[in-house]
């Protein structure tokens, strides 16, 4: 045991942050920062600058043209952007799709699709929830049909919650393309071009007053069967593996670090009862507390991820992390709303991709009432939190649960 | 970074469990808690026979550990079995302390600690210092030669079987200072010297000691005059390690008799634990008990960090213990029902030990505040 990084992590770390130090715009950390979306345009030169230095995939493995760090390398890299406000990477593409190809695509989708998400040239996003299918995802209904001629697949139906969709000209999708076997069963992953005649994209204006997922309808759309990833019907099998990718960095330690280091500084600057919210001791007991379970999810996080490093897989360990991990980063976007106290109330719905300038904030916070309002997705997305407190007893219990 | 036990303690871990699991049953300590001193003589011989007394000294010391992870991987085992022998308070509180500051002649006590033949008690709270350290009403007088010591010590655990006490007292300044606390070395049948005891609800004994002017020597001092209060802290870091580390071992027990009684326990013609409202609960102990495990390592791998480091993750520690302990207990409690109610099911006595620790060197509350302090400091 030994909780220290080795002189080689170290070394890794001062590099990232030298890299961030020089290549990061500040105009994005600042976006960042206060809650900003950084839109299409700098979010593609974000992924061109980390593209450039060879980092912007780091899960690859390098005959992709991956940077292949190992865990400890991406647990750095993640908490480092975090505390830099570096903007996320749009992970569709790169964290969720690629894995898939590099591991069921054929040789030709690997060669065409790979490098076009490296250079941006592709934004993909991604196809799997409905409207009647959410944490029951198996249950999904959108169609897809071998045309008489073997050539193309005819693909009807709607999917939702798709995120920056409107900017994506790809989409990959679970279609149902048998009815007759078990649901899981007849489900395939197909790649779609959405420029293709009879897909439609239709905002879905969120909460918060952003606008960051889409419905996307498939009417007739024909689908060249290149497009088909691996076998046909056996789409769950690639699904589950995606969702694997899609659960790391779940924890979000990072960015719980970042968050709560922003309620803290407004903490210190605001005043409640001619003292700084941060002596006042409901409140510095909240935050306390908070910074307690995140420093010991930190070490989970750690833990688990030297596991993976050592070459087993996250199982149900990445659905502890999910529940925990989003429970502390609503409390922390709960905090950060109350720490502002009245000026948690003022809303422009436009915050996301201009300026809020036009807003009263004096502790330059940003739209956090706004952000805690965005975050509740997070006990639902990517498997609600009851679905992983399902899976997790199901694991743990055997047969019992 | 590496979260592998060394192969020594690996193999530590893996005697002790085994030794455990073979001679200490709920049915053994039941008994052994019924009993007037409230230990086994046998099984603390058998404790120092395997190398566990050794394995919490440094090798300076005597011993061949003395770390953060040795206090761990040993009390998690304790903590597994419930064990009620004394080895906090014998080994890594009193006898931590003798080894820490003693003099070459004090310190040859450490050798007889180690091979299972002596017992020592740390004689520090008081009735009125509740979780304050720096607290010491207790005075130590110079009187010529003499040094003569006057108070009341609280809830003195392992007091009675105790051959040696160390027992704090203040030479200076006022009852809050940290300066001026003393330790001595005081031999249980020192005159003046009167223990008054009683049975613990998580098994062991405690005392109530009193000191009515018991004499002493310089002798007897342990380190420097009223400069003992960074020896005391630092020694309460390492029993807090290891008692958090003894109640995560506890939270697995309860953990596991839960997860096995909620497989077999059949209500309405299926196991319990098919009902999603035990499965979702059962759910939050398994994320708690992750966290706990991992607040004890770092604690543990703290432990030998500069103060305030060190501090700040025993207060976080601590905190998050008593709030995870607390869970795990009641819910291991309401979800077994009726039958966690009774004294012989091993739970009972998990139970009680989880939730008596957090009243023992600082409960959840007092560590959330201390935190608070570091932290800003």
């Amino acid at each position: 045991m030994d909780l220290r990084y080795s002189d080689e992590d170290k070394a890794f770390r001062d590099e990232v942050r030298s890299f961030l130090k020089e290549k990061l715009p500040k105009e994005f950390s600042d976006k960042i920062r206060k809650g900003q979306e950084l839109g299409r345009e700098n979010q593609e030169r974000w992924h061109a600058i980390l593209n450039e230095q060879g980092w912007l995939a780091p899960n690859w493995p390098a005959s992709f043209g991956g940077a292949e760090w190992n865990a400890v390398q991406r647990h750095i890299f993640e908490e480092e952007a975090a505390a830099a406000n570096a903007p996320r990477i749009v992970p569709f593409g790169l964290s969720m799709l690629a894995p898939v190809l590099q591991k069921f695509g054929s040789k030709e989708q690997q060669d065409y699709w790979l490098p076009r998400i490296l250079s941006g040239e592709d934004w993909w996003c991604q196809g799997y929830s409905e409207p009647g299918a959410g944490s029951d995802l198996a249950s999904l209904k959108t169609t897809a049909v071998l045309n008489d001629a073997g050539t193309h697949y005819v693909v009807n139906g709607q999917k939702t919650w798709t995120t920056l969709g409107q900017h994506a000209n790809m989409i990959f999708c679970l279609v149902r393309t048998n009815k007759d076997v078990k649901q899981q069963e007849g489900i395939s992953f197909l790649l779609i071009d959405m420029d293709t005649p009879g897909v439609e994209v239709r905002p879905i204006i969120l909460l918060d007053g952003t606008h960051e997922v889409n419905e996307v309808w498939f009417t007739d759309v024909e689908v060249p069967v290149e497009n088909l990833v691996g076998e046909q019907d056996k789409g769950w099998t690639y699904a589950k593996y995606l969702l694997t990718h899609e659960r790391t960095n779940i924890a979000g330690v990072g960015f719980s670090q970042a968050g709560l280091a922003a309620v803290k500084r407004v903490a210190r600057a605001e005043m409640a009862g001619g003292k700084p919210l941060a002596q006042n001791p409901h409140f510095a007991a909240r935050m306390a507390q908070v910074e307690i379970d995140l420093m010991a999810m930190a070490t989970t996080n750690l833990r688990i991820i030297s596991q993976a490093a050592a070459g087993s897989a996250p199982g149900v360990e990445a659905s502890m992390l999910k529940v925990k991990g989003t429970i502390i980063r609503q409390e922390i976007n709960d905090l950060a709303r109350r720490a502002v106290g009245a000026y948690a109330m003022p809303f422009a719905s436009e915050a996301v991709e201009g300026s809020n300038a036009g807003l009263p904030d004096p502790h330059d916070a940003g739209p956090v009432a706004a952000q805690y309002f965005n975050y509740r997705k997070l006990s639902i997305f990517g498997g609600s939190n009851e679905i992983q407190r399902g899976i997790i007893a199901k694991v743990k219990m055997g047969g019992g649960a | 970074m590496n979260f592998d036990l060394t192969e020594e303690r690996q193999m530590l871990q893996d005697t002790l469990r085994r030794f455990l699991r073979d001679r200490y049953d709920t049915a053994t300590r039941n008994t052994i808690l019924d009993s007037d001193s409230g230990m086994s003589a046998d099984i603390w011989a058998q404790l120092a026979e395997l190398g566990v007394i050794g394995a919490l000294f440094t090798e300076e010391q005597g011993g061949f550990g003395g770390k953060g992870f040795d206090l761990a991987v040993v009390f998690e085992e304790l903590g597994r079995a419930g064990v009620v022998e004394p080895v906090l308070d014998s080994a890594v509180l009193a006898g931590g302390l003798l080894a820490d500051l003693g003099n070459e002649a004090q310190q040859a006590h450490v050798e007889t600690l180690i091979g299972g033949g002596l017992h020592m008690a740390f004689a520090h709270g008081e009735p009125s210092s509740r979780y304050d350290l720096n607290r010491v009403q207790t005075t130590a007088k110079t009187d010529g030669d003499a040094i003569v010591l006057n108070g009341h010590k609280a809830v003195v655990a392992n007091a009675e079987a105790a051959d040696y006490l160390v027992v704090s007292a203040r030479e200076s300044g006022a009852v809050d200072d940290e300066a001026g606390i003393s330790l001595f070395l005081v031999p249980s049948d020192a005159k003046g010297l009167t223990i008054q005891g009683y049975a613990l609800l998580a098994g062991g004994r405690a005392a109530e000691v009193m000191l009515d002017n018991v004499q002493l020597t310089a002798a007897d001092r342990l380190g420097e005059a009223g400069s003992a209060f960074a020896a005391i802290e630092a020694r309460m870091a390492a029993a807090s390690v290891a008692q958090c580390a003894e109640t995560l071992g506890a939270m697995e027990t309860a953990t596991e008799l839960t997860r096995d009684y909620l497989g077999t326990r059949k209500q309405f013609g299926r196991p319990i634990g098919t009902f999603q409202a035990l499965a979702h609960r059962f759910s939050d102990l398994l994320i708690e008990m992750e966290q706990a495990r991992s607040a004890v390592i770092n604690a543990a791998g703290h432990l030998e960090e500069d103060r305030k480091l060190r501090e700040i993750n025993v207060s976080s520690t601590k905190n998050l213990m008593g709030r995870a302990g607390r869970l795990v207990a009641e819910e291991s409690i309401q979800m077994h029902g009726g039958i966690a109610m009774t004294q012989e099911y091993e739970l009972a006595h998990i139970a009680k030990r989880i939730t008596m620790a957090d009243h023992r060197f600082g409960d959840t509350d007092h560590h959330l505040e201390r935190f608070i302090a570091l932290v800003a400091a």
